[in-house]
């Protein structure tokens, strides 16, 4: 669905407005190749063509919000646009005047199109099978256009569009003996893609040493930056938004009690100005290229989307309750030293299904997964079996932070659940002297 | 139904040649009523209509999904899954032959007493909004809300064998969420039908019983506040229906789902420690333990009549006396492993495809009332309420919170403990359950969002189970 059909769309909408009624329009759409590969073979393969229509009516101090497919044929997707319409201009009817309404009232504009050099799909594939012959290879192809939009009455004309392909695979040895890797962004190239593979397939030759069985304790660690994405998504999950913060819900809740603080080298921000994701908002607000959300180890900003705004009397700065484009800063630990600093202990390759153990401590239990090894003097003895963690984040990002490392890797996401995800992370790696295993 | 029938009747007239097609054809309508903190929340009202074409040829099978219902809209996903059947025969996994095919005809609806429309939208926010004044009790109450989700799913799958299975759930999810603090202490507490979430219509929201409910979810909250911490040791854990649903879910449906014992979600959800030489003689849990795939249950989330690939859905035990019997696998993943399964190859809408899923996975029950259960007790916890769940990617070494506990002594229930959590590992576990409540102890629950699946996908599932009693388990409370 491009643009040009979607504002059409959304014009036809607004003749059909009445009295004082203003009228916010989205789309989310993406054409989407999907491939499963299960043994380095197509498990499953497919193509998603979607197009959503969100629509917001306001009438004075009221709202009803409401969404439907859309087909990409114009006179049946206006039928089912008026129709929604209707049923919101009907349900406002009902509804009281809602207090917490926000929407900009200043007309704005704003267009970015990130484009991609991609080979043909199935050439990409095959090239990729090609590569991987002999690897037990498990994971998934995304691949193609996503669209968001937005248009108002009032004159918001706003459009996000990219093209990218993103790769989530992982190789395996045996049982839980396993790599995970990644590959997406904007630009294929196959000389990366090699390199990638051939890197894992090294890594693989250490990961078939006997594995090491550890027991439960506190072990100094070295988290990579897919690990450290796992944590962040933790504080991504109620930690940063106004509204948890108000109600006492967030996990940080001790931390802007000023009870607790973490490494003054922790400084995390929101970073609209990477690009990736629209920086717009449903109800019309933009958002500010950076928000710091925790500086020098200390709470600084919150998230504030346009309902929490207008509860709590602060000005918009996102679009939702959780970061899209977070960063940590980096720190001053180079990669090549990171054995050797680590001396005994784990190397945390990625950590999986984290949740709270007790968010009022910043708690969070969760396990190690995929490229997980320990480690003595610098030297790798072998790959752990995995363990479950649980611990607090004030002591993994507080009193136990020793170092974090001078380059950051860019993990975009591969979330597909609400279509394909155009969030990221910029995120460094963490050395500390000691995480809590508990079985 | 009508509409799914005309575009499924003109995709028929034009069908792609092929050696087998399936078109699955899905319209939802969803609406969700909201006050929170005494302020009605915008009201979302919304639909989605789509469809999934599967094509198995040229020795290949692939997937076009689309939201263009027009001729031209199907034909070109039909187009495009040929392609990647096209695609699939050259790299496949497996041969296109396995593909299961359907001439099933069958029809299913979710039994609904109440429609949704036999109460106004005003009188709907009237109810939440009392509810939701019945959960501000008290200035330590911080945030409360009280909520109904109401949704209606038409499904129409019709195949080029000659299937067609027609499936109308409903679903009205009624809830109450109290959140209380006190210094930098804070207590969640859902009640109100949030954790026991079935299909229905609106006797769904009567049965919830909000005003009721209200004021018990508020003072357990501000309770749990001045609570000590659960105590961190090893002792007896009762588990109440609600929180059994997770710990079912978790650590039984999850590793006996065979796309993940075949490798196929090892990049993602994970695999499972169990291996195919375990059905049939493996001990996974007690005698007591006795579970089955049942999509028979009225009312529970997962009900229906045929899986999403058109196979019929039946009960089947997946374990019984504490001995595996088969796993949670879908006829293709059956020819593929060689093992029998279930009807379980289901999708989260018509922008995904068919995988291996949980449908009702139900631990059956025993005998004796919860008391009993208790008396049983000399040393002990019960835990309420799902409130944080980890597992490992083989679905062995778990962790799992709960919003409420309650000390057991010599056979009665004392004091309230706060943060309570217990961690085991599932080839362990079951076999310490040590009682099953009887069939009145009996309650349907299920979980609304399970995760699985590349690309991914968010399902309902059920689990009805009785309270279970297991011996010697590590619990814990809060605190860093």
């Amino acid at each position: 669905m491009n643009q040009e059909y979607f504002q059409k769309l959304a014009e036809r909408l607004f003749t059909r407005l009445e009295g004082e009624e203003i009228l916010f329009c989205s789309l989310g759409g993406e054409t989407s190749d999907f491939v499963r590969l299960t043994r380095n073979r197509i498990r499953q393969a497919g193509n998603v063509h979607s197009a959503a229509l969100g629509l917001t009516l306001i009438s004075g101090a009221r709202q009803a919000e409401g969404s439907c497919d859309l087909a990409g044929e114009s006179g049946p997707d206006l039928l089912r646009a008026i129709r929604l319409l209707q049923a919101l201009r009907k349900r406002i009817g009902h509804v009281p005047e809602d207090p917490y309404l926000n929407y900009s009232t200043e007309p704005s504009e704003s267009q970015r199109r990130v484009e991609a050099e991609l080979p043909p799909v199935e050439e990409a594939l095959a090239e990729l099978i090609g590569a991987a012959e002999g690897l037990d290879l498990v994971g998934i192809w995304a691949s193609g256009e996503i669209q968001e939009g937005l248009s108002s009455s009032i004159g918001h004309r706003h459009w996000h569009q990219s093209n990218s392909f993103n790769l989530d695979w992982s190789c395996y040895l045996e049982s839980d003996k396993a790599l995970k890797s990644g590959y997406g962004g904007f630009r294929w190239d196959s000389s990366v893609l090699r390199s990638k593979l051939g890197a894992m397939r090294d890594a693989l030759h250490v990961m078939a040493q006997p594995a090491v069985t550890i027991a439960p304790g506190r072990y100094r660690a070295y988290l990579a930056p897919a690990a450290v994405q796992e944590l962040m998504e933790m504080l991504a999950w109620g930690g940063f938004d106004l509204k948890n913060h108000r109600t006492q819900q967030t996990p940080l809740l001790k931390l802007i009690r000023g009870e607790r603080h973490l490494d003054p080298r922790i400084c995390i921000r929101e970073e609209s100005s990477r690009g990736l994701a629209p920086a717009f908002t449903a109800e019309g607000f933009l958002q500010p290229d950076s928000v710091a959300l925790i500086e020098q180890g200390r709470h600084a900003e919150c998230l504030v989307d346009a309902r929490s705004a207008k509860e709590y009397g602060e000005s918009v700065n996102a679009a939702g309750a959780s970061p899209e484009s977070l960063a940590l800063d980096a720190g001053d630990l180079s990669l090549a030293d990171v054995p050797a600093r680590l001396d005994t202990g784990l190397y945390i390759g990625n950590l999986w299904y984290c949740n709270w153990s007790d968010a009022n401590d910043c708690r969070v239990t969760g396990m190690t997964r995929f490229g997980t090894f320990w480690i003595e003097k610098g030297e790798v003895q072998g790959p752990v079996k995995v363990m479950r963690f649980d611990d607090s984040l004030y002591h993994v990002l507080g009193d136990r932070l020793e170092a974090l490392t001078r380059d950051r890797e860019l993990i975009l996401s591969a979330d597909t659940y609400d279509g394909r995800s155009t969030s990221s992370a910029l995120l460094p790696g963490l050395l500390v002297s000691g995480i809590d295993l508990a079985l | 139904m009508e509409l799914l029938d005309d575009i499924a009747e003109r995709f028929r007239s034009r069908a792609p040649s092929c050696d087998y097609w399936t078109l699955r054809l899905v319209a939802e309508e969803s609406d969700h009523l909201e006050v929170r903190q005494g302020v009605v929340e915008p009201s979302v009202i919304a639909s989605t209509l789509g469809a999934m074409v599967t094509i198995v040829t040229a020795g290949g099978v692939g997937y076009g999904a689309t939201s263009d219902l027009s001729p031209s809209g199907l034909s070109s996903a039909a187009e495009r899954a040929a392609d990647w059947a096209r695609m699939h025969a050259s790299h496949g996994l497996f041969e296109a032959d396995l593909f299961p095919r359907s001439a099933t005809v069958a029809d299913y609806r979710s039994p609904v007493s109440e429609p949704w429309k036999g109460m106004s939208v005003a009188d709907k926010l009237d109810l939440l909004q009392r509810a939701d004044a019945a959960l501000d009790i008290d200035e330590r109450i911080l945030d409360c809300s009280a909520w109904i989700t109401r949704s209606r799913l038409k499904q129409l799958l019709v195949t080029s064998d000659g299937g067609r299975i027609a499936q109308r759930f409903e679903y009205v999810f009624p809830g109450l969420l109290a959140v209380a603090n006190a210094g930098s202490q804070t207590q969640r507490r859902h009640g109100g039908g949030a954790d026991s979430v079935q299909q229905g219509g609106l006797e769904r929201l009567a049965a919830a019983r909000l005003l009721e409910e209200a004021p018990r979810v508020a003072e357990e909250a501000i309770a749990l506040l001045d609570a000590p911490e659960c105590p961190s040791d090893t002792r007896d854990l009762i588990l109440l229906p609600n929180q059994m649903a997770l710990q079912i879910h978790e650590s039984i449906g999850h590793p006996l789902e065979l796309d993940r014992i075949l490798g196929d979600e090892r990049n993602y959800a994970g695999t499972s420690f169990v291996t195919p030489g375990m059905f049939g003689r493996y001990r996974y849990g007690s005698d007591l333990l006795d579970v089955t795939f049942d999509p028979t249950v009225p009312g529970e989330l997962a009900s229906m009549v045929a899986d999403d690939e058109g196979n019929a859905a039946g009960r089947r035990y997946l374990i019984r006396r504490g001995i595996l019997e088969r796993p949670l696998g879908a006829p293709l993943s059956q020819a593929r492993a060689g093992l029998s399964g279930v009807a379980c190859s289901r999708a989260s809408s018509w922008d995904r495809p068919p995988i291996d899923r949980m449908g009702n996975i139900n631990l059956e029950p025993g005998e004796g009332s919860l008391e009993d259960l208790i008396a049983r007790v000399e040393r002990g916890v019960l835990m309420d309420t799902n409130r944080s769940w980890s597992i490992d990617d083989s679905r062995n070494k778990f962790q799992f919170g709960c919003e409420l506990g309650r000390l057991i002594e010599d056979g009665q229930l004392t004091g309230l403990v706060r943060n309570p959590g217990y961690r085991g590992i599932s080839a362990e576990f079951w076999r310490s359950l040590d009682g099953v409540g009887g069939p009145e102890t009996r309650e349907v629950c299920g979980v609304a969002n399970c995760g699985k699946g590349e690309p991914n996908q968010a399902i309902f599932v059920g689990h009805a189970s009785p309270p279970c009693l297991f011996r010697d388990v590590a619990v814990f409370g809060g605190g860093e």
